[in-house]
């Protein structure tokens, strides 16, 4: 089972990957915030799956941590940097 | 093979399947709000499938209930993210994608 682990592990890097083109790409800044929100997901789901491969419990504990950081960027990404009052030279 | 491990392939690989899917709507969407819509499955459906396929081969109830706790969290911060992100593109302007 450890082998199909990581497969699928690796399988989500690679998805990752892919989606680096949408973070280069844009166009507006909430598009490159939704596919890093994107990797932090699939960053937890890579963690998780390590942990079980692995035998190494405390990758749940850094899944955890990265869960609990990805709501923190994003919230404040909306409420500090894409504000509305900013819209002049972000709104394109 | 026990059937508790084939459970857990079945729910890991669709959960890699709707992650796929996910990050395919990611890059061919048109608009923000169709790839608010495409990453919300991705985070919500996929990453618990696959809570799912790992909580059956979890060792003890703790780890069982640190990996649903992960779920939650994730679901808690996508929601109001996708909320929060599709609120301020109106505010700002950016019009729904019409074909």
């Amino acid at each position: 089972m450890a082998v199909f682990y990581s497969g699928v592990a690796l399988f989500l890097l690679l998805t990752l990957v892919a989606g680096l083109w949408r973070v280069l790409q844009g166009p507006t800044p909430a598009d490159r915030m939704l596919a890093a929100q994107l990797f932090g997901t699939t960053a937890v789901a890579c963690l998780l799956l390590l942990a079980q491969a692995f035998g190494r419990p405390h990758l749940r504990d850094v899944a955890l941590v990265f869960a609990l950081l990805a709501a923190v960027t994003a919230v404040a990404f909306v409420r500090r940097t894409w504000t509305v009052r900013e819209e002049d030279d972000a709104a394109d | 093979m026990q059937l508790t491990d084939f459970l857990t392939l079945l729910l890991l690989l669709a959960g890699a399947g709707f992650f796929l899917a996910g990050t395919v709507g990611l890059l061919r969407f048109p608009d923000v709000y169709t790839r608010l819509h495409a990453l919300t499955k991705a985070d919500n459906v996929g990453l618990g499938l696959v809570v799912a396929g790992l909580v059956l081969q979890a060792e003890s109830w703790a780890a069982m209930g640190k990996l649903l706790l992960i779920w939650l969290l994730v679901l808690l911060a996508s929601a109001s993210v996708a909320h929060l992100v599709a609120r301020t593109a109106l505010q700002k302007g950016i019009r729904p994608w019409k074909r």
